[in-house]
């Protein structure tokens, strides 16, 4: 509880020198003028390595609050072709059988209390909400003194969610601007202008970027962990029927020479 | 009954075995069950018109993508498990742990938008050369029946993988049987069996889904085959080919089912099966058309979904729903522009039947009536406001108005005259 305080407190003395207007949560409604269509993950499911690192970074980062229930760490060291003594050693968490599904620790009941809400099972969270989002809303926290966490998001507004990662990325303020409404309606609205560093974080920028994008395509193999082999598989069975198509063919217009 | 020995029919068959055993065999069993007979009647010597075009492979398509259906849908009830706390879990079991069930449960996905593709396809050419007019009214209010056990079968289907979609949408559907008035409120509290969508609606969707509704689909649509080989299949000229038979009885212009059409149905199934791999095995979910992404979240009565649309093939109806600002009397738009096909039979005044033979007006209508389904099914698939409401209460009109004035412009419209035999091209 302490540290958090302290975090707190020196979330808001950063924020104190932030020189743009940080919205308050209650104004929700505003409109984040971002331009989600330029935020794409662009990440590649079949870039056996970046899913590996992204292995890597969910159990480091994520598996302390988010469950992957519906995967197996075998399957995960099968899938990622990670040598069954490395995924004992370095991913499966004290006590977990390799087996298990890929659980976390914490209670359900304490992140309740905690945060509000349990921390959601990320196994189709890619299949539910896109990767392009995920990637959007590991990006775009940036530091709010009016949130509880110290943060706010731009893709998920008041989430519950603690910014985790600001270790690696460092804490960034977010500078709105004020517009008119469109259309000449009455008043006028905050839109999203532009992040500001605020602390450096352990990475650069570029790597913590990387390190998002392997973190969501790694999401996006859990989502479906046979997509690899369905595209495989796919390519000949295609093949095969285009063959078989053309031999159907070629029986019909055999036939149908009598038919006059 | 004496059983009729079709020496014809049988020397165009395999036989079964080719020795005198294979032969004794064959005449054993004929003896006791009319095979021969009922293939001859039914395939070796039913005469079909040669003229078949693009048009007439989706009646084969249906009775396959049927048969796909049906098992991956026994395949997949060896897996899946109905009820509130098992039903998402076991689709994501079938999906990651089962050998291969990704690929019958996409299949299955997949198969059920692809039949509504077939059936609307095949619905349309019937539009197209008034396959539904006399002697066809009674093979096409069959085909209309089993349109409707599809959209049943297709409603109960989508609610059982449990996801958000899932449930709101049954909520929505259900809750249209409450804008009945008087018994509403209690005939969706029965049809529900709980006083929300819950554990005995899921189940007994479930029960519905795998045996009530397929055994009604494979009753009706064996039912809608026999009413087509009584009456004999229409053309793409809408004439009929048993008004001019040859000496020895037969068609002059038809041509035996078997070998001709069913070498030719092999190539459209052929066609068909590549067009279903490429969803099944690069995009299932077919930009969310196919599968909708918040059906990947659980169902969660107290989270709705930000749009609740139902799957593209509802979309035209749930766009009119809409349509109407009074709920009660959305449901009965939507009920009417289901149920407006069964009259096509006796609205339809033309003298002629295949549009290759109609005039402008019906020409005209078809094409209209095209756009606004169309139309309707994009509309169905974006939120209700402003324009869209506006444009899809003017396709509304524009579909019912198909309906409406038939009688009227079937009746002025300038027919061409019918030539006395079919137009055919040899390839």
């Amino acid at each position: 509880m302490r540290t958090r305080a302290l975090l707190a407190a020196a979330v808001l003395a950063l924020a104190a020198c932030a020189p743009a207007r940080l919205p308050a949560a209650e104004e929700e409604g505003a409109k984040f003028g971002a331009d989600w269509e330029s935020w794409r993950a662009d990440t590649n499911v079949s870039d056996l390595a970046s899913v590996q690192r992204g292995a890597r970074n969910f159990t480091s980062y994520c598996l302390g609050c988010h469950s992957l229930k519906y995967e197996r760490w075998s399957r995960l060291g099968a899938d990622l072709k990670i040598p069954g003594e490395v995924l004992e050693k370095d991913l499966l968490p004290p006590g977990a059988k390799a087996t298990d599904y890929i659980q976390t620790h914490m209670p359900a009941a304490d992140a309740e209390t905690w945060f509000g809400k349990a921390p959601p099972d990320l196994s189709l969270m890619v299949r539910a909400r896109g990767k392009d989002y995920i990637y959007q809303f590991l990006a775009t926290f940036y530091v709010d003194p009016a949130r509880q966490t110290g943060v706010n998001n731009l893709r998920l507004p008041t989430t519950a969610m603690p910014d985790v990662l600001s270790e690696l990325e460092g804490l960034k303020a977010a500078v709105f601007k004020t517009e008119a409404h469109p259309g000449g309606a009455a008043g006028s609205e905050q839109a999203f202008d532009h992040f500001e560093s605020l602390a450096p974080g352990r990475m650069s920028l570029a790597e913590y970027d990387g390190f998002v994008r392997d973190t969501v395509n790694f999401l996006d193999y859990v989502s479906e962990p046979t997509q690899l082999e369905r595209r495989q598989l796919g390519v000949w069975v295609v093949l095969f029927l285009l063959l078989f198509t053309w031999l159907a063919w070629l029986v019909k217009r055999e036939y149908w020479k009598d038919v006059h | 009954m004496t059983v009729k020995t079709a020496t014809g029919a049988a020397a165009a068959l395999p036989k079964a075995g080719g020795g005198s055993a294979g032969k004794s065999f064959w005449a054993w069993l004929n003896k006791r069950l009319p095979v021969d007979q009922f293939l001859a009647t039914q395939v070796t010597e039913y005469y079909a018109p040669k003229n078949f075009n693009f048009w007439y492979y989706f009646g084969s398509l249906a009775l396959v993508v049927l048969v796909l259906q049906l098992v991956t849908g026994i395949f997949l009830t060896m897996f899946y498990k109905p009820g509130e706390a098992t039903a998402f879990d076991s689709v994501q079991f079938i999906m990651r742990e089962v050998d291969f069930g990704w690929l019958i449960r996409y299949l299955h996905s997949s198969g059920a938008s692809f039949f509504f593709i077939v059936v609307y396809l095949h619905m349309f050419r019937a539009l197209l050369y008034g396959s539904y007019k006399p002697p066809r009214e009674l093979l096409w209010l069959l085909g209309m029946l089993v349109y409707l056990a599809l959209m049943a079968e297709a409603f109960m289907g989508y609610v059982l993988p449990w996801g958000n979609m899932s449930f709101w949408g049954a909520q929505v559907i259900i809750n249209l049987f409450g804008t009945i008035p008087g018994i509403g409120p209690d005939l969706v509290l029965w049809i529900r069996g709980d006083y929300g969508i819950a554990d005995a609606t899921l189940n007994r969707l479930f029960s519905l889904h795998v045996a009530a509704v397929p055994l009604a689909l494979l009753g009706l649509v064996a039912l809608h085959l026999v009413a087509l080989h009584e009456v004999g299949s229409n053309n793409p000229d809408g004439i009929e080919i048993k008004d001019k038979v040859g000496a020895d009885g037969k068609p002059l212009d038809g041509i035996p089912f078997h070998p001709y059409y069913t070498v030719k149905d092999f190539v459209g199934v052929a066609v068909f099966l590549v067009l279903l791999a490429i969803v099944v095995f690069f995009v299932p979910n077919l930009g969310g058309l196919f599968l909708e992404a918040p059906n990947y979240e659980p169902a969660n009565p107290v989270s709705t979904p930000a749009d609740i649309t139902p799957v593209w093939y509802f979309t035209p109806y749930y766009a009119m729903l809409r349509a109407v600002p009074d709920q009660r009397l959305g449901a009965l738009l939507l009920l009417l522009g289901v149920l407006a096909f069964l009259f096509l039979p006796w609205l339809d005044r033309s003298p002629v039947k295949s549009m290759r033979y109609r005039g402008w007006m019906s020409r005209s209508a078809l094409a209209i009536f095209v756009v606004s389904f169309v139309g309707l099914g994009y509309l169905g698939m974006q939120p209700a406001l402003g324009i869209y409401v506006v444009i899809a209460r003017i396709l509304a009109a524009l579909y019912f108005l198909f309906f409406l004035l038939m009688p009227f412009y079937t009746k002025l419209d300038p027919v061409k005259p019918v030539p006395e035999r079919l137009v055919y091209h040899a390839h």
